[in-house]
């Protein structure tokens, strides 16, 4: 975080000399971002955590050395196993395991599968949300604008936490008994993404209105083009670039919207664990001496959440015309 | 300034409506209420008696008008769990969250303002760099990680600090309080720490580039000029111009802690609000659940109103900007 600005100064002085501009993918790895991305340690080291997490999440199956979600493989004299350096340990458990002996370090590879599914479904979600609403309003203007705003207005009264617990709570009340895995982690992304979409739709919205009044828009309108063809094709390349940023902000924030969620009971069920619902478990066991079913998913939720945090403030930045 | 007030109270009052539409939307049409009070030997004639007792059979509009009458009334009617009227439920556990609350909120001022000045002040002291990073850890990591990891610090590993509960509380009217006896006060400091640790970080940075910003202008290179001690410069005139944005923003933090507390409630047992709208979230007891709904967007409303005004009378530029609106 701190080593930002030197990083951004320096970034500035080499822009004084000009270089040839490379083609194609090279363009992305040899520009002012990535200069200040590899000036920037903290940055790097965070890029190298969340790219450890995802790889561990997505060969999940490969490398686990256990199933949890086999039930053949379980046994419940393999519960309550401390770590494999602690005293009583069992060194087929590096993290122990959990109170129906499951391997806490396969469980936390299986399930940042779904803290990340969730994250990144419900962050989609809401950025397609958002920016249809926020495209719509600013081009539209009038009635619709005012009350795709209202609406936006009145959703930022209340923290995101809240909103995604009165949709969790609505739903459970419609379905009621008829809820089963496949459908909780619907209502968990949409509840989630319901909840973060007045962003986007504020920022693209804000950005709409400027370009809507562009020679190309109008150039555009004047050769007949329909207006949902103008604000997909023309309007969108040129306000999505801001967006990138929440996307990064607000995928920390979902993961960890989704772990509280699931935390409190009212995500996840047990048997398909996310973090949070492993934090829960291991919440039960903190009080026998048992710490390892907690810490460990949250050590890795923490990491998790805090990289992904740091890569959002560094592009942030990067991307802030008024630092450089 | 009088229409300030006024347009505001009236955009406060329409976005209550609207989660009064919401509320009522959610208690009329989300499962059926009859069903939910009544167990499954009543006869049908007798829950058509209910129903038109309850006057459900009446016109939606009606029905509506009358949820708000009994709303601005503080009647929500009964739970589904616990089949007593909701506004008793939520009074018994208003107290708590609300001291909570402005433990925490106290808690990350107290706190946050110093740390804040201070990093702003000696940015290369290693001090800052450990605020900065604490800072960074306490808006990164979710508020239940928290409240485990200090409770497993605090209460497990030395048992400093109960882990659970209110401690033993007063009652002074219709308000009880845990801060008047030992054992309340130690039951409110884990729970406290743990909700106020996110605002305490926000507000530190806020506190901090705010002051960075300061120091660069004019009137404090004059006022060092002028040879006024450091002291002077940085708490008298550098501070005080400061407060006006972490005044909002701790306003307004104030309604999220509330929020918060939900989940800070549940990981520590606190008997307040937010542990009752929890349980009712997860048993679709949906007359909490709304009623709760209307009761946060009251308390939100409210310290949006106060913040705005007092922004008006600290910040003179915005007062003439609303008397020329």
């Amino acid at each position: 975080m701190r080593a930002q600005p030197e990083a951004m100064s320096t970034a500035q002085d080499s822009k004084s000399e000009h270089r040839a501009q490379p083609r194609g993918i090279f363009r992305l790895l040899d520009n002012d971002i990535a200069f200040s991305f590899w000036q920037s340690k903290v940055t790097v080291l965070a890029a190298l955590v969340t790219l450890l997490i995802v790889l561990g999440a997505l060969l999940a199956p490969w490398i686990a050395p256990h199933d949890p979600f086999d039930l053949k493989t379980l046994s419940l004299l393999d519960a309550h196993t401390p770590p494999a350096w602690v005293r009583d340990g069992d060194l087929r458990f590096l993290l122990g395991t959990d109170d129906q002996g499951r391997d806490v370090f396969s469980t936390i590879l299986y399930g940042l599968r779904l803290s990340l599914a969730v994250g990144l479904m419900s962050v989609a979600f809401a950025a397609v949300l958002g920016i249809a609403l926020g495209l719509v309003a600013g081009y539209a203007g009038g009635a619709i604008d005012a009350l795709i705003m209202r609406a936006a207005d009145v959703q930022l009264t209340f923290p995101a936490i809240l909103i995604a617990l009165l949709i969790d709570g609505t739903a459970h009340a419609l379905f009621g008994q008829y809820r089963d895995e496949s459908t909780t982690i619907w209502v968990l992304v949409l509840s989630i993404g319901l909840s973060f979409w007045v962003q986007y739709a504020r920022t693209v919205r804000g950005s709409t209105l400027v370009e809507r009044n562009k020679d190309y828009v109008l150039a555009a309108r004047l050769i007949g083009i329909g207006p949902v063809a103008i604000l997909v094709r023309h309007i969108l390349p040129n306000v999505i670039g801001p967006v990138l940023v929440i996307v990064t902000i607000n995928l920390a924030l979902a993961i960890i919207l989704e772990a509280t969620l699931s935390f409190l009971g009212v995500g996840l069920s047990p048997t398909e664990p996310s973090l949070g619902t492993m934090i829960r478990i291991g919440n039960n066991f903190l009080f026998a001496g048992e710490w390892w079913i907690a810490i460990f998913p949250g050590i890795t939720l923490a990491a998790l959440a805090l990289s992904v945090n740091l890569l959002g403030d560094w592009l942030r930045d990067a991307l802030n015309p008024k630092l450089r | 300034m009088l229409a300030f007030i006024i347009r505001r109270v009236i955009q406060a009052l329409l976005v209550l409506i609207v989660v009064a539409l919401l509320a009522f939307t959610l208690f009329r049409f989300v499962g059926d209420p009859i069903n939910q009070m009544v167990g499954i030997e009543t006869s049908a004639g007798e829950r058509e008696l209910l129903r038109a007792q309850l006057g459900l059979n009446d016109p939606v509009l009606i029905q509506f008008t009358r949820f708000v009458w009994n709303a601005a009334h503080f009647d929500f009617g009964a739970s589904y769990q616990f089949k007593r009227p909701v506004i008793e439920l939520i009074g018994e556990r208003f107290s708590a969250t609300i001291e909570l609350s402005v433990v925490s909120a106290l808690f990350s001022l107290v706190f946050g303002i110093p740390m804040g000045v201070y990093t702003a002040l000696h940015r290369n002291a290693w001090l800052s760099r450990f605020f900065l990073t604490v800072s960074l850890v306490g808006i990164s990591l979710p508020t239940f990680l928290i409240g485990i990891l200090l409770i497993f610090a605090f209460a497990v590993s030395v048992n400093w600090l109960p882990s659970f509960g209110r401690g033993d509380v007063v009652n002074i009217g219709f308000w009880t309080t845990g801060l008047l006896t030992w054992s309340g006060v130690k039951a409110i400091i884990l729970p406290a720490v743990t909700l106020g640790l996110f605002q305490m970080a926000l507000i530190m940075r806020l506190v901090r580039s705010e002051m960075i910003e300061v120091l660069r202008t004019d009137y404090i290179k004059f006022a060092r000029a002028r040879g006024l001690p450091d002291r002077n410069v940085y708490f008298g005139h550098a501070l005080k111009n400061t407060l006006v944005p972490v005044m909002t923003i701790a306003g307004l933090q104030l309604g999220s802690i509330i929020a918060f507390a939900i989940i800070t409630e549940t990981v520590f047992q606190w008997p307040g609000m937010g542990l009752l709208f929890l349980k009712a979230v997860q048993n679709a007891d949906i007359p909490i659940m709304s009623a709760y709904l209307l009761l946060v967007a009251l308390i939100f409303l409210s310290i949006n109103l106060v913040v705005d005004l007092l922004y008006v009378i600290v910040d003179p530029r915005i007062r003439i900007d609303a008397r020329a609106a």
